[in-house]
């Protein structure tokens, strides 16, 4: 279980450590995507992590927003540039996503919600390479990738109810943020 | 459509900044599109101005493989930072195209 653990205190100064915490809702619609993944990236922009800790964070964003998208709502197509559904005949059903972010003693956990068809085996949606969509070109990469390039993951879904996907990474932040020892 | 040019036997895709889902329909579209009525054997993905990718690209990558690598043809990637470097490599895809400088 990712759990979030009550804020220290720095034994120097006696001073809590920052806590920030942010959560945003949007529309599954593929142009989403890159949205949500700089949303993030600028929401870490101030613990001053490397360009490395940065693609990492949202290359996994966008693995977890993209699934909520395609998988969870089955929104397989967005809008064109002009506005248009491509293709044509495609329809694009109602939803949210739901993207909590929270900062606390340097650790950052992210949570994407969806409420839409869920999983009915979570296990086999993990294993690299599987993809339930295969006729999309999906390469079937996305957890392998959060997992890859997060400390933690957790998957929690429900068929037909929704999907939620928590995820924790421990940055090497600035100075001013004292690492626990041992680490 | 300047992203994509024919040279010789070679298509050039030149891709966009940032590669996902999003963007990946468009890349493979014309691609394929290209591979068909040039009759090209090779593909070479241009990732100069390239500075995000996720699972998407390589499922654009994965499948031009597919489509060009039964008439003998090959795929290479050039340019690539660090970053894309990385994500090929956890891919394994590496195994099946040619990174070049």
């Amino acid at each position: 279980m990712i759990e979030i653990k009550p804020q220290e205190v720095c034994e120097k100064t006696g001073k809590g450590f920052m806590k920030n915490e942010m959560s945003m809702e949007f529309d599954a619609i593929s142009n989403n995507e890159s949205f949500a993944r700089v949303a993030v990236a600028a929401f870490v922009t101030h613990l001053n992590p490397t360009l490395e800790e940065l693609s990492d964070i949202k290359t996994a964003v966008s693995e977890a927003v993209t699934n909520a998208i395609i998988h969870g709502y089955e929104n397989v197509y967005g809008y064109g540039r002009h506005g248009e559904v491509r293709p044509v005949c495609c329809k694009i059903r109602d939803g949210k996503v739901y993207l909590r972010c929270r900062i606390e003693n340097g650790v950052l956990y992210i949570e994407v919600e969806d409420k839409g068809v869920g999983m009915e085996n979570v296990d086999k949606a993990m294993e690299p390479m599987y993809t339930s969509k295969p006729e999309l070109e999906r390469s079937g990469m996305g957890f392998s990738f959060m997992e890859a390039f997060m400390d933690e993951l957790e998957v929690e879904s429900t068929p037909l109810v929704g999907t939620i996907v928590r995820m924790k990474k421990k940055l090497k932040c600035g100075d001013w943020v004292k690492m626990p020892e041992g680490e | 459509m300047e992203d994509f040019k024919v040279i010789d036997d070679y298509l050039c895709v030149k891709l966009p900044e940032e590669i996902d889902h999003h963007k990946s329909a468009y890349i493979s579209e014309n691609a394929d599109r290209l591979i068909l009525a040039e009759q090209v054997s090779n593909v070479v993905f241009d990732f100069e101005d390239t500075r995000f990718m996720d699972s998407s690209g390589i499922g654009v990558i994965m499948g031009r493989y597919r489509k060009i690598s039964c008439f003998g043809g090959k795929v290479f990637a050039i340019h690539a930072d660090r970053q894309i470097k990385r994500i090929l490599t956890m891919s394994g895809l590496t195994r099946i195209i040619e990174i070049m400088e």
